[in-house]
């Protein structure tokens, strides 16, 4: 055995007693929410099973019924419409707050700071609960859907747009600044075009989540296809349930297929 | 003090002119250290001045400070006739728009063309979205950044996007732009340093073309000892903050100038 002129380290640096604190307390999180909200594996077990029985829900959702397909396909497309038209308008709102938000474009550091925090506010909030809320300002049915995928996506996409503008090289805008070029004119000229590629990513993946986001919408009256799944449960129609479900998967697969080759061809 | 002000005349000798740049007691200092000391110099019209000196001399901040792309803390810069250091924001904008710079690293605006990179110079006097892309331009600036670009020797790579194009291209297009610009004063910070020799050589002939051709007057970093030389009327030396050198090129001795240069091949 080689003799060491330095020992080795110890495995473990020692842990001051604020350290050991700090780990028990959340040691005692884990367990004591896991106790209190995780199922009994009992009580899994029991609910599995009655699943599968001759009168369980899964039983009674095959084979899917698809007898009503033509109004589902309808509330479909409704629901890739909310989801388009949501996107599409968060999307655009989405640009300003990002602007605002970025420490190099911002004009005072007061807007920055509020910009923040309504992206963050409106990220934070459930695109549930912002249905709840447009259903009471516009109303039951498709315009309260997008008015929440729109708030929900200001949030999600004005955050990327506004990191990806803070990553930008500022030699260009600081060469059309000495031009004497506008605001304006520099972020339309210098930061778009450089940030174009993350754009569109963003706003591919904010497509596809919208579309996920509107089939669960409908659930809370905001229109589209979960106003059909939500009647179907409760009428115990489960099969047309499944069938439904199905169809949503069919077209949230089609969307993200279909966004993943646009991101390959433009980016 | 400085000589006193006198353009070069190849013809007959030296004849004085009224000065387009002045600079009085210029001082520059970051957290406690001065970059610039109080400098003072003034450069004639229609004359090539090379400024030299070690890395970390403060040649850049020099620069900036002109336009006050950075703010110096004392002193007072006279260029084109006003009071560079007095301008309110506004006319700060409209100041820089008649002064070209050529950096270091072109600052072009990557994935857009050469014609709309050069089409941005239009912003030192135009604003709006005809000003932001070639596609929107009307009719006279595209033909205008035609010329610029045949100025450079480009016209035929128009519609190449900037990135597809050599880092001497590059450099040509960022010159395009300025050009653009309709400037009456060029600072060019290092305007060969990212170039292969030869190509450094035709960026610097062509600044020194448009000082005698088009009546310009340039301000030029230069690092290379034999740019120096061939390109520039008059040179000042930069050492720790202060103007060292100053004399005409037709004076100065390659032994005496190559203490501002860092690389050994100038020593």
């Amino acid at each position: 055995m080689t003799t060491l002129s330095v020992p080795a380290p110890p495995r473990f640096r020692p842990m001051g007693l604020v350290n050991y604190a700090a780990l028990l307390l959340v040691l005692g999180l884990i367990v004591s929410s896991l106790a209190a909200t995780a199922p009994a594996l009992d009580k899994l077990w029991r609910g599995l099973a009655r699943l599968f029985s001759p009168s369980g829900l899964l039983t009674q959702m095959f084979p899917p019924d698809f007898s009503r397909i033509e109004p589902i396909s309808w509330k479909l497309l409704e629901t890739l419409q909310m989801a388009v038209a949501g996107c599409f308008l968060g999307l655009i709102l989405a640009v300003p707050f990002a602007i605002l938000a970025t420490d190099r474009l911002s004009p005072h550091p007061l807007v920055r700071h509020a910009a923040r925090a309504v992206i963050a506010l409106f990220r934070t909030v459930p695109d549930l609960v912002w249905a709840i809320i447009f259903i009471i300002i516009v109303g039951l049915g498709p315009a309260a859907g997008v008015m929440a995928i729109m708030v929900d996506k200001i949030g999600f996409a004005g955050r990327f747009f506004a990191e990806a503008m803070e990553e930008t090289d500022p030699g260009p805008q600081d060469a059309l600044r000495a031009i004497g070029a506008s605001r304006l004119g520099m972020i339309v000229s210098a930061v778009f075009p450089a940030c174009l590629p993350s754009f569109t990513a963003t706003s591919l993946f904010a497509l596809e989540k919208s579309v996920r986001g509107s089939a669960a919408l409908g659930l809370v009256g905001a229109g589209g296809i979960g106003v059909e799944l939500k009647v179907a449960f409760d009428l115990f129609n489960y099969d047309e349930a499944l069938a439904i479900i199905l169809l949503m998967l069919a077209l949230v697969i089609a969307v993200e297929q279909g966004s993943g080759w646009i991101r390959r061809k433009l980016i | 003090m400085n000589l006193p002000l006198r353009v070069i005349d190849h013809g007959t000798g030296v004849t004085s002119v009224a000065p387009v740049l002045s600079v009085s007691g210029l001082t520059k200092s970051y957290d406690g250290r001065t970059i610039l000391d109080g400098l003072d110099f003034v450069i004639a019209e229609r004359q090539s001045t090379a400024l030299i000196g070690a890395n970390g001399s403060g040649k850049s901040t020099l620069l900036r400070c002109l336009i006050r792309l950075t703010e110096p803390t004392e002193g007072r810069i006279d260029m084109l006739g006003q009071n560079v250091t007095a301008l309110p924001p506004r006319d700060l904008r409209r100041f820089r728009a008649e002064v070209g710079i050529v950096w270091q690293r072109h600052n072009l605006v990557p994935r857009i063309s050469a014609l709309s990179n050069v089409i941005h110079g239009v912003q030192s006097r135009m604003s709006g979205p005809r000003s932001w892309f070639q596609a929107l331009a009307p009719a006279n600036v595209r033909d205008e950044a035609m010329a610029c670009l045949d100025r450079v020797g480009l016209a035929d790579r128009a519609v190449a996007r900037v990135d597809s194009l050599s880092g001497g291209q590059q450099q040509r297009v960022a010159i395009a732009r300025m050009l653009m610009q309709r400037p009456a004063f060029i600072l060019a910070d290092e305007p060969d340093a990212s170039l292969d020799p030869q190509t450094g050589e035709e960026v610097m002939a062509l600044l020194l073309g448009l000082v005698r051709e088009e009546g310009l007057s340039l301000l030029m970093i230069s690092h290379r000892l034999e740019h120096t030389l061939r390109f520039s009327d008059r040179i000042l030396g930069l050492s720790q903050g202060r103007i060292t050198l100053d004399q005409p090129t037709g004076r100065a001795n390659a032994a005496d100038l190559r203490r501002f240069f860092d690389h050994p091949e100038a020593r």
